[in-house]
């Protein structure tokens, strides 16, 4: 294996990294977002909420990712009247693309994961402090959502491990994340061993990184008195 | 069933590609999580950190860089090897063995942790017992483990499947026929990519849908004779 060339081709690998990250962070961000509410819809009262979140989450879990992405990034543009609309500016652009399917992608795996922390927290705790006077907005923010939160934590942690891992097809749409870089340098100097490998390299420490920072996280967020 | 402008049968080849493709990766990976977890449990350090990297490394690295790895290092490989052998003369790697490998490896590294913790789940008395009965460890591990690891490992073990079965969506950017490819070589043709796109992510919900309903017969059937367990 040639070192040399690994250790040449880390400048553009790294900048591949600043890539990877700022789309991974948005996609976190946003894909949070979509999660909560559908978290919520799922579990609402409204036969529809519930129907509607279901076949979001349904879908977007049930498919690969690779295909969510061409169907925003290729399929959009099948529609004539898309095309001629503001919103083409944002849908030709690839990195617009892959930040949207990555977010519909990620917030329909986290709204599973919230669901579940959400519905860990007892009822009983709800129904107490409903009788205490709080709104139903204020028992969600002060009582259910904090529970909620540690509970889930150690799956969204696993989530959040899984988007990096999957920010990896944006090279799939001409991006240049670490994947993209990589596959450039493969192509150009024809060591694709010595190019993946650190790629790979790249990835493990980013990982490792990421699930080291939840288990803090986690740690940090147990009380003291209940820690072993 | 659905024509799709002629495209329909395509689309149906392709399926059966990926179908293909996700089964043997499966068979594959399940035969690498059981020797990984055999690895993981061993006495001896040697193989326990051999297994160790193997899930840190397959279970941290995205399976996209895996497959290309794959293939495109496979491909240097053997021809390295053949060359250094005296062939003359250029060898290809089908994409098809360069998928399953690479995906059998990723399901194979996480089965080993599903394999792991579900030997972990079978009380120890059980095994001390079965050694008083006199049995070999060999027939303790066929008559008292693997029934219960089987049981204990099915959903987690379901559930990776579902994911390979996504993944096998990847193995289309090395030049497999499988599903996607066919999609994109029709979207080729017709320039309706929305239309086709989504026609083959109704194929992979109808297939997903098949495993989880596989997946639950099996979980009923595994769970048959455990108290509160059975056809739940």
């Amino acid at each position: 294996m040639n070192v040399e060339l690994m250790i040449d081709s880390l400048p553009a690998l790294l900048s591949g990294l600043v890539v990877t990250l700022k789309l991974v962070a948005a996609a976190l961000v946003v894909g949070f977002v979509i999660a909560l509410p559908t978290a919520l819809a799922r579990i609402s009262r409204h036969a529809v909420l519930r129907g509607l979140a279901l076949g979001y989450v349904f879908f977007f879990r049930g498919t690969p990712l690779l295909v969510q992405i061409f169907l925003i990034y290729y399929g959009f543009a099948q529609f004539e009247a898309l095309r001629e609309s503001p919103f083409w500016t944002i849908l030709r652009e690839p990195y617009w693309c892959a930040l949207i399917a990555f977010s519909l992608n990620t917030g329909a795996y986290s709204a599973e994961v919230f669901r579940g922390g959400i519905q860990s927290v007892p009822h009983g705790q709800v129904e107490a402090a409903r009788a205490i006077g709080m709104s139903a907005a204020t028992v969600f923010r002060r009582i259910v959502w904090p529970q909620a939160l540690r509970q889930a934590l150690p799956a969204y942690g696993n989530e959040m491990i899984l988007l990096v891992k999957a920010s990896s097809l944006a090279s799939t749409v001409t991006l240049m994340d670490i994947t993209g870089v990589a596959r450039t340098l493969a192509a150009q100097t024809y060591m694709p061993i010595e190019m993946f490998t650190a790629a790979a390299a790249i990835y493990l420490a980013l990982t490792y990184a990421m699930s080291w920072g939840i288990i803090l996280l986690e740690r940090k967020l147990t009380p003291k008195e209940t820690r072993l | 069933m659905f024509d799709l402008e002629g495209f329909g049968d395509l689309l149906l080849q392709g399926t059966l590609v990926t179908i293909e493709l996700a089964i043997m990766s499966l068979v594959l990976g399940l035969v690498f999580g059981l020797l990984g977890a055999a690895m993981k449990l061993s006495p001896a350090w040697p193989l326990r950190l051999l297994a160790g990297l193997y899930t840190a490394v397959l279970r941290g690295v995205p399976e996209l860089v895996v497959i290309l790895f794959v293939y495109f290092g496979g491909v240097l490989f053997v021809n390295g090897v053949a060359g250094a052998l005296g062939h003359d003369g250029y060898i290809d790697v089908s994409a098809f063995a360069a998928g399953v490998t690479a995906l059998s490896l990723t399901f194979g590294a996480y089965a080993t942790e599903i394999f792991r913790g579900a030997v972990l789940a079978v009380p120890a008395g059980q095994r001390e017992a079965a050694r008083a009965c006199g049995m070999s460890p060999v027939t303790i591990g066929f008559r008292i483990l693997l029934p219960q690891v089987w049981r204990f490992a099915l959903p987690g073990l379901g559930n990776t499947f579902l994911i390979i079965l996504k993944e096998t969506a990847l193995v289309s950017v090395i030049g497999l026929d499988e599903l996607m490819r066919k999609t994109e070589i029709a979207v080729g043709y017709t320039k309706k990519p929305f239309t086709f796109f989504l026609a083959a992510a109704f194929i992979y919900l109808v297939l997903t849908v098949v495993v989880m309903a596989v997946q639950r017969g099996l979980e009923t059937r595994a769970n048959r004779g455990v108290a509160g367990r059975a056809g739940a």
